[in-house]
């Protein structure tokens, strides 16, 4: 691979060359700066380059090399989702309430990526506060879609899928807190892994909806993800809600069989709604799946149809709750010349949060007020756990579960902004992993009218093993996570 | 679910966020169709449901009561919008 290809090298690949010094970390690192220098500002994908602690990363990378002492990730750079605290670097989460935000301390997924020897190229940009589906709700603009930049990416995490998609980055960590890691990287052409709940720690990474938030990588491929993957899963004791399983060994795992896997499709995603290419792609990555040995069978999830509705009352309550800390005093943005106290904290918050980030609030406070409580809140706890239930049952008979991560390609820039209702169908398909709390990840299946269609499966609890063996297999008899969108080869 | 003018003005003042005049309307009709949408949930008996609060229903860890780590004030106060002799500065509250 000559210097002028390194950004179509895979993290594997780059591992591979930098242990053999067939390139040094500085020189990888050294280009992708340089792309992202040239080429980001057609997708306004990322908010922050951190060139200088880059190129300082690289050289104690290509030292370590030069000693014979590489980690899993030694020299291979990436991008961090703005969500995650950074020591030093601004952390603004696509809020102007965080504009000014230098954290004090790094998140574990950035520590435990860092310790793993991955070099940070700079901070991609997001939906605000990771609210919204399509990277329009960031202060900072939105993020367009390498393969038209008259669309969206997706959202939340759509500067990471967009930086990854265009080569821009070699991989990115994401989000998801109902389909922002799958959802733009099905919209983006590339791979995106939400682990299970649980798996991945949540301490420093700025809180949407606790009960639902889980970060995840998102890469040009499964074994890509899977390297990421194993730097960033593990319990850790300062995130309450992480669970203390061990991790396997997730490259390991990937050249597992797919011959005999049960793979169930739910019916339930297949129906109204469903772009007609869409089906198209999917049905042809579904058939690949049959002959790489795969016994394909329908199956239901009665109660999924109510994911979304349960999702815009549990995510908002979560969000007014986890979003009251914006108030002005300790840190982020503060209003000029408060009259009182009262006025501080309510100018503060209105200038400084943005339109569909007051909606949610606004939704969450009112679902969570006095009276509400058992006919929003519970209620969608409740049907939480009717929807944990379906999934359970079909993985009695199935191993997996397949099916569009979305039900449209990606949408022009302005398409759904009126309307808050048809934007949040967008996740129709990705919600009820996170409700759920189950594993799920998206890869690129094919193309309608030139734009990519991801395909998403769903694994049983801490089963991201079994699915990004699936996906490798699938990624091993196809190449559509290898095209390149025009312009950016 | 129509959510009037008055009641959308009382849900901001709890969130603490400021709504204008002129925006009300609009805001109120948003969220209204937002409350309709999650109204299909009552399409479904819920009743005898426990509600899921955890996917593997694993209870919050506690950890022992002990000092693990000291604040480092000046590092966590070099972030805020106004502070004097290590104390968080607000416009004065008592007359």
């Amino acid at each position: 691979m000559t210097g002028e290809s390194l950004h179509l090298e895979s993290v594997a690949g780059l591992v591979r060359g930098l242990a053999e010094r067939r390139f040094s970390s500085e020189a990888v690192t050294r280009h992708f700066l340089d792309r992202i220098a040239r080429l980001d500002a057609r997708l306004n994908s990322i908010v922050t380059v951190t060139a200088e602690t880059a190129l300082d990363q690289a050289r104690e990378a290509d030292g370590r090399i030069a000693r014979g002492q590489p980690r899993p990730l030694e020299g291979v750079p990436l991008l961090h989702k703005d969500i995650f605290c950074t020591q030093g670097v601004r952390t603004a989460c696509g809020s102007r309430m965080l504009d000014n935000f230098v954290s004090p301390y790094d998140a574990t997924v950035v520590s435990r990526l860092r310790a793993a020897g991955a070099v940070m190229l700079g901070k991609a940009n997001m939906d605000e506060f990771a609210m919204g589906s399509s990277n329009e709700t960031s202060f900072y603009g939105p993020v367009r879609n390498p393969w038209d930049t008259e669309r969206v990416p997706g959202g939340s995490s759509g500067g990471s899928a967009a930086a990854v998609a265009a080569r821009l980055t070699p991989a990115a960590t994401g989000t998801d807190t109902g389909g922002s890691i799958r959802q733009p990287a099905a919209l983006c052409g590339i791979t995106g892994l939400k682990p299970t709940y649980g798996r991945v720690s949540r301490w420093g990474m700025i809180a949407f909806a606790s009960s639902l938030d889980q970060a995840g990588p998102m890469a040009v491929s499964a074994e890509d993800c899977a390297h990421l993957l194993r730097a960033m899963a593990g319990f850790d004791e300062r995130d309450s809600t992480s669970m203390n399983r061990p991790v396997p060994d997730y490259v390991a795992a990937l050249e597992a069989p797919v011959d005999g896997l049960r793979v169930g499709l739910p019916r339930e995603w297949f129906g109204e709604g469903l772009d007609a290419g869409v089906a198209e792609v999917v049905e042809s990555a579904v058939a690949v799946l049959r002959e790489l040995g795969a016994e394909v069978r329908e199956v239901s999830l009665p109660h999924v149809g109510l994911s979304v509705p349960a999702y815009y009352v549990v995510a908002p309550a979560e969000a007014s709750s986890n979003l009251a800390r914006y108030d002005g005093v300790r840190f982020g943005y503060r209003c000029k010349d408060p009259r009182d106290l009262h006025d501080l904290y309510v100018r503060s918050r209105s200038e400084g949060f943005g339109a569909e980030v007051k909606r949610r609030i606004l939704i969450g406070t009112y679902a969570l007020s006095a009276g509400y409580y058992d006919a929003y809140y519970r209620k969608a706890q409740q049907i939480r756990r009717l929807i944990r239930e379906d999934f359970l049952r079909a993985f009695e008979t199935v191993d997996v579960l397949a099916g569009p991560t979305s039900p449209t390609p990606a949408f022009r820039i302005g398409e759904r902004t009126r309307d808050p209702v048809s934007m949040y169908l967008s996740d129709v398909n990705t919600i009820a992993a996170n409700l759920a709390g189950l594993p799920a990840l998206s890869m690129p299946a094919g193309f309608t009218a030139g734009l990519p269609v991801g395909l998403q499966l769903v694994g049983r609890d801490f089963d991201e093993g079994r699915l990004l063996g699936v996906a490798h297999r699938f990624q091993q008899a196809t190449d559509w996570h290898r095209r390149v969108p025009p312009g950016f080869e | 679910m129509s959510l009037s003018d008055e009641q959308v003005s009382a849900i901001a003042e709890l969130a603490r966020l400021s709504v204008p005049r002129d925006a009300l309307r609009g805001l109120a009709q948003e969220l209204s169709a937002i409350l309709d949408f999650v109204a299909q949930m009552n399409a479904v008996d819920t009743s005898g449901v426990e509600p899921m609060a955890h996917p593997q229903d694993v209870p919050q860890r506690l950890r022992p009561d002990e000092v693990t780590e000291t604040i480092d004030r000046a590092r966590y106060q070099a972030v805020a919008p106004a502070v004097s002799h290590g104390l968080y500065l607000v416009p004065r509250v008592i007359e």
